[in-house]
């Protein structure tokens, strides 16, 4: 007989020995929650920089800008990117651009000062940036092994709590939830940042949704 | 409580004995007072406990619905292990159709051979660890140890524990019993290429963590992981963490292999937000953990392309036998009540020999093992606690620990109490069966009092009796009982007193 075989008939048989009470599971929480842009990105702000995450704020046409003063503030020359980041984001950044690709081993990642990726929704309550490897995020391993993760989020993939983030994910896709940089505090409960992940998280809040890439 | 049909007879088997850590080698008491005399663990503990429940009372009380959760999350639980069977066949249909295989372990001995196998499959001599408390249970890296193959640790807490030839002392922050020098030493003495120029800065330490176990990450080939929830919708797996070596391990290698009890199963994707807010803020007393990593089955072009979860029994099945007793098995492993125990607080994780520590470890511990005799380590551990409660109030999904301890004290008396302490409690059941024999009993009791002498405590009793004075006092029967008194001229007088008092 198979493990398989013999758990489920355990189970099965603990089940009927000791039958269950049957119990409705009531949901009471708070979901569908929703606050102007205002004051969902004030708590988003506040959260971000309770974590030691660097937030930095503009609009669309001012992004390029942007991330250029970021990214040479990082002291970054060398920038990876996932294959479906908008090109003009990085049109005025003077440093190397790699875009990634499955064929790049993870080892040479190592080699990048910083990456640049997109976010697929964000969670203001809990100041947590989700990624899910759309083309504009790429593979996990980019936004993991490279020392700086500028993370572009914009206010319109702000959700106020949980519930409603996780809402607006497709299951399958391998996720990432990030809040704030790598951290521990396994010795003597004293907190250190940066681990193994990402030192240094930089986050740059766009005002409007940024048009997609013509080409 | 033996279950006859099905083809199936008996109790579901405990976890075997002999693998793994889920027996200590003394019991709580005889641990406890080692424990104890170490004050550095003491001070440690304190900090440590003292410091994450000033954090969680903080975060959980920001949220209005936290009962609310809590109420949600509990349920949730009962519901899975309500309807296991299905949950976890829509599971591995779910994990299969994305590409994954599962394993199915009966107990620590299976799991421990199918992870060896698949690891040997690989032809890799290394594989890289997640935090893991299944891993743990079964004594996985030790067997991977016996047939040659080095199981690195990745947590920083964990490296230092395994580094230390030493065991976890808190679920969360396993090597809270340590301080920076000891550690310090400890990577100076055993990591390959550290700096010997290393001083005791906790940065310094955590830096010198990152350097050696990166060239781990970007070369080993096969990772180990627990998980802290497995979707049977969708198949998805979830691990919390905050340094970023759970990122590393499910991320990098070739081939990951998930060991994960049966009872990790949720039902449905949306139960994330329940769970999502429940853990961290019970466990770290953060709003949400650095890192949460989901992936379902296999991803082309992203993460492992070999992807294993072996499902775990080990004694689940016994514990999910006892209507009272499963329970237990609703712990989504945050540590909260470690963290508010008197007990713990006192003792640290060690004394209790088990995986498991604390509150909910004195509960799942004998659960998973059974309590074998009055000699066994593990029928000690349902007595390791006052009863206060604290427990319960902080359990992110209402676990009703104080309940579960008279319960299993209760057991043990009935199952390995064949000593004086059951022939007590039947001779108290008699006597209790009628109120004729109950104050004959009370009259002979008072025969104590010669015993006891006249410092009016008994402190040692002959054998069979002598268990129970061995680490307690008994003070000596009262002169007269309570129905004596009541009866005799002395209680009717003050009585009669009192009755006047009231109604004046």
């Amino acid at each position: 007989m198979s493990s398989r075989t013999v758990i489920l008939g355990r189970i099965r048989e603990a089940l009927v020995d000791a039958p269950p009470t049957p119990v409705t599971v009531p949901r009471e929480y708070r979901v569908d929650r929703t606050l102007p842009d205002a004051e969902r990105i004030d708590l988003l702000i506040d959260r971000l920089e309770d974590y030691d995450a660097r937030v930095y704020r503009c609009d669309t046409a001012h992004l390029p800008a942007m991330l250029a003063r970021v990214l040479t503030d990082a002291g970054a020359r060398r920038v990876g990117v996932p294959t479906g980041l908008d090109e003009s984001w990085l049109a005025d950044f003077g440093g190397e651009v790699v875009v990634d690709g499955t064929d790049i081993p993870a080892p040479d990642l190592e080699d990048l000062d910083a990456v640049v990726t997109g976010s697929a929704v964000t969670c203001a309550e809990t100041g947590t940036i989700f990624l899910d490897a759309g083309p504009d995020q790429g593979r996990r391993a980019l936004t993991l092994v490279p020392d700086v993760h500028v993370c572009v989020v914009t206010v319109d993939s702000v959700e106020v709590g949980v519930p409603e983030a996780l809402a607006r994910l497709v299951p399958e896709r391998p996720t990432t939830l990030v809040s704030g940089p790598s951290a521990t505090v396994d010795i003597e409960l004293e907190r250190v940042q940066g681990v193994h992940g990402p030192r240094h998280l930089h986050v740059v809040l766009v005002d409007q949704a940024p048009p997609r890439t013509p080409s | 409580m033996t279950a006859v049909g099905l083809g199936l007879p008996g109790f579901p088997p405990r976890a075997p004995d002999g693998v793994g850590f889920l027996r200590g080698t003394e019991s709580f008491p005889e641990a406890a007072h080692h424990e104890l005399a170490n004050p550095q663990l003491r001070r440690n503990i304190a900090k440590a406990t003292h410091t994450i429940r000033e954090k969680r009372l903080r975060v959980t009380g920001e949220l209005p619905d936290w009962q609310a959760l809590r109420d949600t999350g509990s349920a949730v639980k009962v519901d899975t292990l309500n309807r296991l069977p299905e949950l976890l066949e829509q599971f591995e249909a779910a994990v299969v159709a994305r590409g994954g295989v599962v394993h199915w372990a009966a107990d620590a001995i299976e799991a421990d051979a199918i992870v060896t196998e698949l690891v040997e499959a690989t032809g890799s001599r290394e594989v890289i660890k997640v935090k893991s408390m299944a891993t743990q249970e079964i004594g996985l890296n030790e067997h991977l140890e016996s047939v040659g193959i080095r199981a690195y640790e990745t947590d920083l807490a964990e490296l230092i524990v395994q580094l230390g030839h030493d065991k976890p002392s808190h679920i969360l922050v396993p090597a809270i019993h340590r301080n920076r020098s000891e550690i310090r030493e400890i990577f100076l003495n055993e990591m390959d290429g550290v700096d010997p120029n290393l001083d005791d800065d906790p940065q310094h330490l955590a830096a010198a963590s990152r350097k050696f176990l990166r060239h781990k990450f970007m070369t080993v080939p096969v990772a180990v992981s627990g998980a802290n929830f497995g979707i049977a919708e969708t198949g998805t797996l979830g691990v919390v963490e905050s340094e970023g070596n759970g990122r590393m391990c499910l991320t990098l290698p070739q081939t990951l292999i998930t060991v994960m009890g049966i009872e990790k199963i949720i039902p449905r994707f949306a139960d994330l937000e329940v769970f999502l807010q429940l853990l961290p803020r019970s466990s770290t007393g953060e709003r949400m953990n650095p890192y949460t990593s989901m992936w379902t089955g296999v991803t082309p072009g992203d993460g492992p392309q070999n992807f294993h979860v072996v499902l775990l029994d080990n004694g689940r099945t016994a514990a999910l036998a006892d209507a009272i007793g499963r329970q237990a098995l609703k712990c989504i492993r945050c540590s909260a009540c470690l963290n508010v125990c008197p007990v713990y607080e006192q003792t640290g994780g060690h004394a209790y020999g088990s995986t498991y520590p604390g509150p909910i470890g004195a509960v799942l511990t004998p659960q998973l093992t059974g309590m074998t005799g009055k000699d066994d380590p593990n029928a000690s551990l349902p007595f390791a606690s006052s009863l206060c409660g604290a427990c319960f109030d902080a359990c992110p999904v209402e676990i009703d620990i104080p309940s579960l301890l008279i319960e299993l004290r209760h057991q043990k008396v009935e199952h390995t109490g064949f000593g004086p302490e059951a022939a007590a409690m039947r001779a108290a059941s008699i006597a209790m069966s009628s109120a004729t024999r109950f104050a004959l009993a009370q009259k002979a009791a008072g025969l104590g009092r010669l015993v006891a002498g006249k410092k009016g405590t008994i402190s040692t009793l002959p054998p069979p009796l002598s268990g129970w004075t061995d680490a307690r006092d008994i003070p000596a029967p009262p002169r007269q009982t309570f129905r004596q008194w009541w009866k005799s001229a002395e209680g009717r007088a003050a009585i009669a007193e009192a009755r006047a008092e009231a109604s004046s």
